[in-house]
Formats: C-alpha cells, structure tokens, sequence
C-alpha cells in the first residue's frame, strides 16, 4: 500500500473581495506516493506547488477530494509529517540544540534520551561544535542544517521540504544538495524516510528525486510524472542525467509560454 | 530693583543653592524616602499591569476576543491617566491605592497594545514549524507565540513604565501625602524652589535610570531579537 495517497485534491481560494473570482490553484490531483519514496512536486511559481505542500502537512485543507497517509485522513498538523521550510523557521531565541530538542520535547522523550537523539542528529547534519549557537550567528546553509535536523529528530513518517536550498547562496545550494544526495546513497532501508520536496530547480529534482511530478501552472494540475531511474550518487554529467534535464526544461518551458 | 532681584531669586534659585537643597534632602533621608515611596507604587502597579500580557497575547492571538474587547480598548486608551485622577480620588480616596490606580492606568495600555501587535506579527511559519513538530494550541502559544512577541513586549513595558512614571507624579501631585510629587507640590506651597527643582532632577533621573534598565535586561535577557531590530 502507497504510504500517501492524494485522490482528487482540488484547491479554490476565495478572491481577496468579494467581487474577485475564486481562484483555482489545484485542479483534481491524484497521486500516491510510495513509502520512502522520494519524490519531486517541480513546477513553475504560482503552480500550486507549495499548496499542495501545506495539505500534506496539514496546514490547510484541500476545498474537494482528500489526502490520506497510511490510510488515515490528513488532519491537523503532526510530528509524523515534519517539514523543512523555505526560510528555516529556525525559534530564534532557542540555541541549535534547543531547536532541535524542541520535538522531541513535545513528543514528551525523557530528558536522557534526547540528548542521544541530538548529538546523533547534529553529528548527521555535520554541526559539531555549533550546539549552543543561536540561528543568527549561523550562516544559510547552516541554518538549514539545524531545520532539516530538526525535523527528522522526531522520527517522523514524511518529510517535507518547500524549496529548502532555494534561499540559499548558489554554492551552499549545491553542497546541500550533494550532501542531501549522498546522506541518500548512503542511509539504510529502515531510516530512510518517505520524502516529498517542492522545488524549481530541475537539477535538484533530479539529484534527489526517485519520481518527478511536473505541475502546470494556473491551474495546477498533474502535467506528467517521470521516474528518475539513475544510481545514485548522481552525477550530473551523466548522459542519461542530461537527457532527462532537457526533457523537464522543455515540460517547465511549455508552461512558462503559457501563462505569458 | 532688589525686590525684583530677591523674587527672581525665589523663582529660580542659582546651582548652588539647589545644590545645597539637594544635600540636605539626601543627608536627612527624606529624599529616599519619598522616592521610596513613588517607586513602590509604581512597582505595585507594575505588577497589576503585567496582566495586559496574557489578555493581549488572548487578543492578539484569537480574532473572537480582539472583536469582543477592541472597542473597548480603543475608547479607554486614549483617556489620559491624569482624567482618572477626580473619579479615581472619590473611588480609592487619597493615598496608594489612587495613585496605584493611576499609574496602572498608564502602564497597562502601552503594554496591551504592543503584546497584540507582536503576537499579530509572529512569524506564520514559526507556529506552522511548531505545529508540525507535535505542538498543541497551549505549546505553541507557551513556547513560540509568547516568545516570539516578547521583544515588542519588552518595548511595550519600557513605554508603560515611562508613562507610569509621568502619571505617577502628577497622581501625587493632588492625591498623596508622600512621594515625589508630594513633595514637589508641598515645596511649592513652602515657596521652596530649590526643593522643586531637586524633585524635578530627581524625576528624570530616576526615569532614565529605570529605561535603560529595562534597556540593559532585555539585551541580557533576549540577545537574539537584537539581531531582528537592526
């Protein structure tokens, strides 16, 4: 059985006034994705994308269809679905290690066993040393380290990431990302997660992804979903890798030509 | 041209007899123990005030509460704390609860309103990352939203205690019988000036004092939000 399953998920947002129109974001996704799979949502900004992120997480509620994962409808927020943000979401007035104790506080672990939990979550993300600093006397990629370590301190069953290296400078993006693609190489069957990343970067998608799903924009629906079957490490000077990036470009460069 | 001379004299007297007046307030006691008295009340009320916190975070934070008391709100606040002073006379009579009341009524809003505004501009994703971590409604309001407002809330408490200060004065001024103000206007009645003035210094300076404490507290206390004002 598919670990999530998206049936028929339609999303309207009411006008800003009254007089607007309603809009449409998402229009009758349906799709599973399997348990630790890794999959891509990549689609040009305003696709819906990120959308479809929150009603994974819980954040907000599709308008038709539903979600469900290990059978159980998406409700509310919960630590089994964790998310990596964009812009770190890191509790400023918290240390690193503060930040990432703060699920495991929730998810009340006794206090021996979270620190076990913390050093093997900042060993992990490579941030030995940097236990007791506070987020804005870390750097961007460093910050993401903290979030993404966070977020898998509490085990949770999905992991989803809005556009987490998006803010970050072009070379720290490029070495999260192959730490991100080898930290998958290498981890085990039973600590992988099942992962869902939201990104415009085709690269990424590709880097990291088992299957890619293209949106397009305006509505945004399911425009085609390709299976990235390369080994990994993946390198991006592999043919195949070079094939499949012209193939997404053209799919995103469609859309592009029609929203303009 | 003498009776001119001594008058000016009077109204405002040189450095050094101010200087003087100073010392034998100090040197008696009685300068600390109004001041004594003016920071106690000040104190009293401070700690009422404080319950503008948890009702401007229950503001700021549940749309159903801002509608029921915002009007409400938006009408007191502009009153200023000294137009309490005459119903506040004939509710509490003359004395500390007064004067209390009074300096609440300057603390409290300051406070309120600067808790609603920073609980209103808590990050969403802050509460969505706390959600998403295993945070129920209590949590997320304890340990992010709280937190999270708590440099506007800082500010709000260093405005409050401003006013409160300027309200307290002017509450001794007619309805005490010890404090600063008292002892300004019982000065005044003495025609002692130069006690006037060391009143007058001694308010400002007690002032400042108690504004860059706060200052220093909250750099100490909070020394992440110094990174989010500059």
């Amino acid at each position: 059985m598919s670990e999530v399953n998206i049936r028929n998920v339609t999303k309207i947002y009411p006008g800003h006034s009254p007089k607007d129109a309603p809009v449409l974001a998402l229009d009758d996704i349906s799709v599973n994705i399997a348990d630790k799979e890794f999959c891509s949502i990549i689609g040009h900004s305003g696709c819906g994308k990120t959308t479809l992120l929150n009603m994974l997480a819980g954040f907000e509620q599709p308008t038709a269809g539903n979600i469900t994962v290990h059978g159980e409808t998406v409700g509310r927020p919960s630590w089994s679905r964790a998310m990596v943000f964009q812009d770190y979401a890191l509790f400023p007035w918290l240390t690193v290690e503060q930040n990432i104790s703060f699920g495991l506080e929730m998810k009340q672990i006794p206090k021996e066993k979270r620190q076990s939990v913390i050093d093997k979550q900042i060993r992990l993300v490579g941030l030995a040393g940097f236990e007791k600093r506070y987020p804005h006397q870390l750097s961007g990629g460093m910050k993401q380290r903290v979030s993404i370590a966070r977020a898998l301190s509490v085990d949770p069953e999905v992991l989803l990431m809005d556009e987490p290296f998006a803010a970050l400078d072009a070379q720290n993006r490029a070495i999260m990302q192959q730490e991100m693609g080898r930290l998958l190489a290498q981890a085990d069957a039973d600590v992988r997660k099942t992962m869902v990343l939201v990104t415009h970067s085709i690269e990424e998608a590709i880097l990291l992804s088992d299957r890619i799903i293209v949106l397009s924009s305006r509505p945004g629906r399911i425009k085609e979903i390709l299976m990235v079957d390369l080994p990994r490490p993946r390198n991006e000077d592999d043919p195949n890798f070079i094939a499949l990036r012209h193939h997404l470009r053209e799919l995103i460069n469609e859309e592009v030509g029609a929203v303009e | 041209m003498w009776v001119l001379d001594e008058t000016t004299r009077m109204l405002l007297p040189a450095p050094t007899v101010v200087a003087i007046a100073a010392w034998d307030l100090v040197a008696t006691g009685e300068l600390f123990r109004h001041l004594f008295d003016s920071l106690s009340r000040e104190f009293v009320a401070f700690s009422w005030a404080l319950t503008a916190i948890p009702l401007g975070i229950a503001m700021g934070w549940w749309k159903s509460v801002h509608e029921q008391l915002d009007s409400l709100v938006e009408i007191l606040r502009p009153i200023p704390p000294l137009a309490w002073i005459p119903l506040s006379i004939l509710w509490f009579g003359i004395g500390d609860m007064q004067n209390q009341f009074i300096i609440f009524l300057g603390i409290f809003f300051p406070i309120l309103l600067n808790t609603i505004t920073g609980v209103k501009g808590v990050e969403l994703n802050l509460v969505r990352a706390a959600r998403c971590l295993g945070a129920g409604e209590g949590a997320v309001l304890r340990r992010v939203v709280l937190h999270a407002a708590l440099p506007q809330i800082v500010t709000g408490i260093r405005i409050g205690l401003g006013v409160g200060w300027m309200a307290l004065v002017a509450a001794e001024l007619v309805g005490a019988s010890s404090g600063l103000g008292f002892m300004i206007n019982d000065a005044r009645t003495l025609l002692r000036t130069d006690i006037v003035i060391v009143g007058m210094i001694t308010i400002g300076l007690v002032g400042l004092v108690l504004d860059l404490l706060i200052r220093e507290l909250s750099h100490r206390m909070l020394p992440w939000s110094r990174s989010l004002h500059h």
